[in-house]
């Protein structure tokens, strides 16, 4: 099965100091560990997480510190700050820059939603309408310790990653697109003001 | 006088010439790791040589001004925290000193006394991480920021006990301060203060007589004091050519005259004279810390004859500026009796620093303007809004 080694087996095979893992395990402790996030920063979140980078939260503890400044070499974008309508494309087309498997992490109330100028005429509400996020951080800006458990629950998500079968990873299906098209700016606004294969607004029942 | 305002002294060459080759224009930004945020320059570079240098803003433009006229006076409060996230404590005074100025309000000593201690420890962190930042431009990657950014933390600390928030203090009030000290704040304060000397000794130890520092800094962007007040230039990079003005000692606000400081003057306007003038005015600020945390009267917080909910000034306009860690940062307020301000402009002193950026970086190789962007300290949140 795919990456999936018995327990007992282990356990047992361990204690006669042989290892036992699957491609699969060994790929993601590689992966999961070794996470280069892009140097990228938009606003004030852009020094918590440098604040996170350095001496006192240390992002090293976490295989994170090694922040590349070309999306050729990255593995994640941390969108820190608040889009504007003119820096979004730019982040459209960095986040198509980057070679999969590539991950968003959504930093703080702004680049979810707009945060505090989510009425400004120049805000977009939320990087999601235009790329895949992986994980969202709450908070204006949030502490260097929430960055910490984001980047813990995408280890956790990269771990849970299948390489084979039905529910394989979905950088793994040639089917899936990896680009999506960079918006512009229009007449009034972005056009198209969201992109529907990842954006799909929350629809009230009653 | 040949100087002016991005004036050239001999015009620039044309695009191609048989002679010069081509020149080559380059997009620097808004993604670039030293541009301190989302800052795009177009150069055209000759060889290595920057020509033309032509800043695009614009990519972090929040409406800062447009959600000030329509929030309350107080709701506008916690979005001047978000103006130059270095600094929320002086742009919390900044606002709070036009409004007060525009209702005519008085605030008690001790809110007066631990604005001015607030400032300061603001001007701290701001001057020591703008070190580690404009070092890791300059190529020492890593190290002086880790270095900066160990002494912010701790500052950092005293502002979360106080306020709640690490970066987004939103403390002032109109009239004063939210909330008293917290038990043991001014001890904790007071070692933070008296072992700051420490890391400015090691840090100019370690950094300011390098050899690659100097080679670097000195006689790149040079700035004349001519240019520098023509172009409205003010803060550390105005006094490093020379010219001695600081709002502290010029307009007097919040008991600055009641301590002993001095104003450090540069003499060449290049980027070493800034850097320096960093390093001599955080001495200064542990000076007035000192002197403030001696001084510090029990009393009132606050003034009890303020109500902040349902605030409405009387008509008229006013202009408050202090003398932020960038330069003179001010807030202009225009009120027709109503809860909103009826206009509402912030003039930030790293946009009107920027101004001058082509000027400073013609004549000097690409890797230079990173240096000369990097000393003139920005912040994009306070330059686009």
């Amino acid at each position: 099965m795919s990456g999936q080694v018995d327990e007992g087996l282990r356990s047992e095979l361990q204690k006669q100091g042989i290892w036992v893992t699957s491609t699969q395990e060994l790929y993601n402790w590689g992966r999961r560990n070794s996470i280069w996030p892009l140097q990228f920063g938009l606003a004030c979140c852009a020094i918590e997480m440098i604040a996170t980078a350095a001496s006192r939260y240390d992002l090293a503890r976490f295989g994170g510190e090694v922040f590349r400044p070309s999306p050729r070499q990255a593995d994640l974008m941390i969108v820190a700050g608040t889009v504007t309508k003119k820096m979004a494309p730019q982040i459209v087309r960095l986040y198509n820059q980057m070679p999969d498997p590539k991950y968003v992490i959504s930093m703080g109330a702004c680049a979810i939603s707009g945060g505090p100028f989510k009425q400004g005429y120049n805000v977009l509400k939320g990087i999601d309408r235009y790329i895949p996020v992986d994980v969202y951080i709450p908070g204006c800006p949030p502490r260097p310790e929430a960055l910490l458990h984001a980047f813990m629950e995408l280890q956790r998500k990269i771990d849970g990653q299948k390489l084979t079968g039905e529910s394989k990873a979905p950088f793994l299906d040639a089917n899936q697109p990896s680009e999506f098209p960079v918006p512009a700016f229009g007449a009034h606004d972005l056009e198209p003001p969201l992109n529907s294969d990842v954006f799909h607004p929350p629809t009230i029942k009653r | 006088m040949s100087v002016g305002f991005h004036e050239l002294e001999e015009a620039p060459p044309p695009m191609t010439s048989r002679l010069e080759g081509e020149l080559l224009e380059v997009s620097m930004g808004p993604q670039h790791p030293s541009t301190h945020g989302v800052f795009r320059m177009n150069v055209a570079l000759e060889g290595e040589i920057v020509r033309k240098l032509k800043p695009v803003f614009g990519y972090l433009h929040r409406n800062h001004e447009k959600i000030g006229e329509n929030t309350s006076y107080l709701g506008s409060m916690p979005y001047t925290d978000r103006l130059d996230y270095f600094c929320s404590m002086t742009n919390n005074w900044a606002y709070a000193l036009s409004v007060e100025k525009l209702a005519g309000i008085e605030v008690p000593e001790r809110a007066e006394y631990l604005r001015v201690i607030l400032a300061e420890l603001t001007r701290l962190q701001n001057h020591a991480s703008l070190l580690g930042f404009l070092l890791s431009d300059m190529g020492a990657w890593g190290t002086p920021l880790m270095y900066a950014f160990r002494e912010r933390e701790k500052i950092l600390d005293l502002f979360e006990s106080l306020s709640g928030s690490r970066m987004m203090c939103d403390y002032m009030r109109f009239g004063g301060c939210r909330c008293d000290l917290p038990p043991g704040w001014m001890e904790r304060a007071r070692k933070l203060v008296d072992g700051f000397p420490r890391f400015l000794d090691e840090f100019e130890k370690l950094v300011v007589s390098n050899e690659i520092l100097i080679a670097r800094t000195q006689e790149v962007g040079k700035l004349s004091a001519e240019l520098a007040i023509n172009a409205g230039i003010t803060g550390p990079m105005l006094r490093a050519c020379g010219v001695n003005y600081d709002l502290r000692k010029v307009d007097g606000y919040g008991f600055y005259p009641r301590f002993k400081f001095r104003v450090p003057l540069g003499e060449h306007g290049d980027c070493y004279d800034r850097l320096m003038m960093r390093v001599l005015e955080l001495r200064e600020s542990v000076g007035i810390l000192q002197q403030a945390m001696e001084q510090i009267p029990p009393g009132p917080i606050v003034n009890p004859k303020v109500k902040l909910r349902s605030f409405r000034p009387p008509v008229g306009e006013a202009y408050g500026r202090i003398e932020g860690p960038k330069g003179e940062l001010g807030f202009y307020l225009i009120s027709d009796g109503g809860s909103n301000p009826y206009r509402y402009r912030v003039r930030p002193p790293s946009f009107i620093n920027l101004t001058i950026l082509e000027d400073l970086c013609l004549g000097h190789t690409v890797a230079d303007v990173m240096v000369i962007l990097g000393s003139i300290d920005i912040v994009m949140g306070e330059v686009d809004r």
